[in-house]
């Protein structure tokens, strides 16, 4: 499938009816889900016959695409079940398999300090890391809820048996970079793109609002290998 | 949900540490969905699957077809995989709850979708 076809489709995905401000339900448009998901597949090899894991999946785009490039297993995380109630109705639309979790992934992983090394703020979704070949995401940017994004990626990375897909402002480019050396994993900037914010809240005061954001992948090493 | 995603997951209850995995599915609606089978993503996903606790949860829900233990050949056994892929992604949980063998929380499951938020207290 061509990135403009794969683009095409994606227009087709419904966004969130009521979007709630204080999740930073913002949807990622067709355009940056396309982008992220084609290269992906085409230049990284992560999406084919992959089980993938969306964190903060909202109405289900990211996840959505994937499955059009051929993965296998997908599975989606959310706090807000009227966000996945529309992702649901989507991926019936395009006829699409998709789990959904109701979860709440913003508490903050404790240090493993316990006296087993088990962290003290655990999901229900431990049992996954390095199960999910794929995580994707496009987290809250943390205006909110100050380093909302970093909990996320964090958690992605630890649930990621081999490749993590994110946006993330590019103001917090260094920031990023550093955290990811500290967390032993790679990253590479895809790309810086254009995220076209239409207005989507009361206190915007622009009908639409570009921002700067990078197109990043991690990466964990070594790849275990496959039996296949 | 299907039975693939149940199988990784466990419950998050503040001090449930040990016991606390599979979640003892209970009054479940079934719902069987055709889905095309994939053997390469089946292969990969044998190391990953909980096995014994998939055997466990199917004979509560009255699925006798897997064996008692993964056949030593299961990669290449196509008799096997095709139960595997008709159990583990055709078989949805549509409504229901899932318990926690250790603290006995209840996580519903509503239109598919399994609620594992906790109150406050829970954390």
């Amino acid at each position: 499938m061509k990135l403009k076809e794969l683009e095409g489709y994606l227009q087709d995905v419904a966004v969130f009816t009521d979007p709630k401000i204080k999740l930073e339900q913002y949807p990622t448009t067709p355009h940056l889900a396309a982008r992220m998901l084609y290269t992906a597949h085409t230049t990284y090899d992560d999406i084919e016959n992959k089980a993938v894991g969306d964190m903060g999946c909202g109405c289900g785009i990211l996840s959505i695409a994937a499955a059009m490039l051929g993965s296998a297993y997908n599975v989606g995380f959310d706090i807000d079940p009227d966000a996945i109630a529309i992702a649901q109705e989507n991926c019936d639309e395009f006829e699409i398999e998709m789990d959904f979790i109701l979860t709440d992934l913003s508490a903050t992983p404790a240090p493993s300090n316990t006296a087993d090394g088990e962290a003290n703020a655990r999901g229900p979704y431990e049992m996954m890391k390095g199960k999910l070949d794929t995580i994707l995401m496009n987290p809250p940017f943390g205006t909110k809820l100050k380093g909302i994004d970093m909990v996320f990626l964090k958690k992605g990375i630890d649930l990621a048996n081999h490749a993590v897909y994110s946006l993330h402002k590019t103001s917090t480019r260094d920031h990023i970079l550093k955290k990811a050396k500290e967390w032993g994993v790679e990253c590479e900037v895809v790309a810086e793109l254009r995220y076209n914010l239409d207005k989507s809240y009361k206190f915007h005061k622009k009908q639409s609002l570009d921002i700067a954001v990078d197109f990043l992948r991690f990466e964990k090493k070594p790849r275990p290998e496959t039996s296949s | 949900m299907r039975l693939i995603t149940h199988n990784m997951l466990q419950c998050h209850v503040k001090g449930c540490n040990a016991n606390n995995f599979p979640l003892e599915l209970q009054e479940v609606v079934l719902e069987q969905e055709e889905a095309e089978m994939n053997e390469d993503f089946l292969r990969n996903m044998l190391n990953k699957i909980e096995y014994e606790a998939l055997v466990a949860t199917c004979l509560k829900l009255d699925i006798n077809d897997l064996p008692a233990t993964m056949p030593a050949d299961a990669a290449y056994n196509d008799e096997f995989l095709q139960i595997l892929h008709r159990v583990i992604l055709e078989t949805h949980i549509k409504s229901g709850k899932m318990v926690c063998p250790n603290c006995q929380h209840n996580y519903v499951i509503r239109d598919g979708i399994p609620n594992m938020l906790l109150a406050e207290h829970e954390v």
